[in-house]
């Protein structure tokens, strides 16, 4: 799917007109949109049905972009209640392709996409593309995992949709990765953040530089502007960040411009709201609080103000790049306590649940949070018991062993486990505290 | 012939080990050896104390995690290649050490050595070495010896 453009290096491209226009039309076409969504999962799903029944609210009660607020929340934890096709609003016939992402009781959670979703979401990464300066011409080394994570086959489309060369490395093997890197002429990465600082670290070890790279495409978790600042020093390319969830589309809902002053967000297809994550009420532009998203356009699954549990705040001033597209400030942290480590989403209750697996231990344990060099790396501290204290040292390291492996079975990565004397860990108002992060961010 | 010994599981970090010893200390209990073995995160402090029971309720008492195991002791002739014959006992028995430390020495310089073994199964151990000929050492004996 080469570009039917043949655009100029850095030039205007054409796909990214709707980044451009005016507010007033931008806003004529969000609310046709909205009302064409609310409409459509008003007909087909009846778990959102039920909840507009409940409120007394019909599909045409969405006058105004105002009223977008007067709509029940979608959370979560009714992706995992109705899993797994639940919240789909077209037949299976018309969907072209399924992903899921990680969930808290081991069951993922689907997200669909029908052709038209699929087009939507490679122009939005299309835009992202351009926004970072990328075009026809320049080599993308997607370093994204492939697979049911959206943002190996997110990038990947984009990347061909621009009409640049993919290669499509997927994760890991980080020689492989430099060697790629430096011989097939890389101009652009896609990755996340902290595992592309990996792999300035092994090129530094193994005295290579970075060639003709002078774009990173950087998301998946959340990052600093300090560990921006680090690589851009360390290897002189320009560090973007972007932003996407796999509830909303992936990879695409929003991404920083060559200003680099936080994501603009896809309006056209994605409303952004912001509310105050306990009591729900919106907050105005400029105020920090939770980020809630409406899919516009999403046929296959149109999610109705969806809680991301982002918390970030709205830039109402017009960016220098000269979008109209809002921005919002880069996400440092999340109002519950998921969190994100290597780009895999980690729940504490997982981590219990894999802890709980291993005979004779009781769950009594701490998740530390810490980034080293710029690689976030996760610690499960696990309290000693007279149950299973063994008297032998090979007993004991047995039983870590079977905690990491039980962990890494659960999560899909190895962290490191930990025993820890009892009652060392912090307890507070009988409710543990799971999760410490130490990570700077 | 078998003696109680008491691990304590230890973090690997500065301060944790005197804890116990404090603890022990303040109860009046007399620590009569001791070994600490050690890996990269957690370290095992294994001692042998007279009253075995109080010396568990303390350190219990004082957040630690105690396991109360039974090593044997055994007498070694106090001369070059004591151990060696004692040990040539073992392997002819099939005997597997999970470790073993040094209790005491004897008074009478010469004489014999006194240390201390974890065994799988130190009942099985115990009948097998006495019909070897291996010097094993009640606990009694072992708690006068040092005067305790």
């Amino acid at each position: 799917m080469k570009s039917q453009w043949n655009d100029a290096p850095g030039g205007f491209h054409p796909a990214s007109a709707p980044d451009f226009l005016p507010r007033a039309q931008l806003q004529a076409l969000q609310l046709g949109r909205l009302q064409a969504i609310v409409a459509r999962a008003y007909e087909r799903v009846p778990h959102f049905r039920d909840r507009m029944i409940a409120r007394g609210l019909g599909p045409t009660d969405v006058r105004s972009l105002a009223d977008v607020a007067r709509l029940p929340f979608t959370v979560k934890a009714d992706l995992r209640d109705t899993y797994p096709f639940g919240l789909f609003a077209s037949p299976m016939e018309e969907v072209v392709r399924l992903h899921a992402s990680s969930g808290t009781t081991g069951k993922p959670i689907v997200v669909a996409y029908t052709e038209a979703d699929v087009q939507v979401w490679t122009s939005v990464m299309v835009r992202s593309f351009v926004a970072c300066g990328l075009h026809k011409g320049d080599v993308i080394q997607n370093a994204y995992g492939y697979g049911l994570f959206t943002g190996g086959l997110g990038a990947h489309y984009g990347a061909e949709g621009l009409g640049a060369t993919v290669i499509p490395i997927s994760g890991g093997n980080t020689e492989r990765q430099l060697m790629v890197l430096q011989d097939f002429g890389v101009t652009a990465i896609c990755c996340t953040p902290s595992y592309f600082v990996h792999l300035v670290e092994k090129a530094k070890e193994a005295g290579i530089g970075f060639g003709k790279l002078k774009v990173g495409v950087f998301g998946a978790e959340p990052w600093s502007e300090g560990m921006r600042e680090r690589i851009e020093a360390e290897t002189g390319i320009k560090a973007y960040d972007i932003y996407g969830l796999s509830e909303i589309i992936g990879p695409g809902v929003g991404i920083e411009c060559q200003q680099q002053a936080g994501p603009h967000i896809f309006e056209d297809h994605f409303f952004p709201e912001i509310i105050d994550p306990v009591s729900g009420a919106p907050l105005p532009d400029g105020a920090e609080g939770e980020l809630v998203l409406t899919t516009l356009s999403k046929q296959a699954m149109p999610m109705i103000r969806y809680r991301t549990r982002d918390i970030t705040s709205i830039y109402a001033e017009p960016c220098g790049c000269g979008r109209t597209i809002r921005r919002i400030r880069r996400i440092g942290r999340r109002s519950d306590d998921m969190f994100i480590i290597r780009g895999v989403n980690v729940f504490p209750s997982q981590v219990e649940t894999a802890l709980l697996k291993v005979e004779g231990t009781l769950p009594h344990y701490q998740i530390v949070l810490t980034r080293e060099k710029g690689l976030d790396s996760m610690e499960v501290q696990v309290e000693v018991t007279p149950e299973f204290f063994s008297d032998k040292i090979r007993a004991l390291e047995s039983l870590q062993h079977k905690l990491a492996d039980a962990v890494e079975h659960v999560l899909g990565i190895r962290v490191k486990v930990t025993l820890v004397e009892p009652r060392t860990l912090a307890r507070s108002e009988g409710k543990a505290k799971r999760v410490v992060d130490k990570r700077q961010i | 012939m078998k003696i109680r010994q008491l691990s304590l599981f230890l973090e690997n970090r500065p301060g944790q080990l005197r804890v116990p010893f404090k603890v022990l200390g303040e109860a009046g209990i007399d620590v009569l050896t001791m070994s600490l073995a050690d890996t990269q995160q957690f370290g095992i402090l294994r001692l042998v104390v007279k009253d075995w029971e109080r010396a568990k309720k303390v350190l219990e008492a004082a957040g630690s995690v105690v396991n109360i195991t039974d090593v044997i002791a055994l007498d070694v002739p106090d001369r070059p290649g004591g151990l060696a014959g004692v040990l040539e006992s073992f392997d002819e028995l099939g005997l597997g050490i999970e470790y073993m430390y040094a209790f005491a020495a004897s008074r009478e310089r010469g004489s014999h050595a006194t240390l201390l073994v974890r065994l799988e199964d130190p009942d099985a151990a115990i009948r097998q070495l006495g019909s070897a000929g291996v010097k094993l050492v009640p606990a009694d004996e072992l708690f006068k010896r040092v005067g305790a």
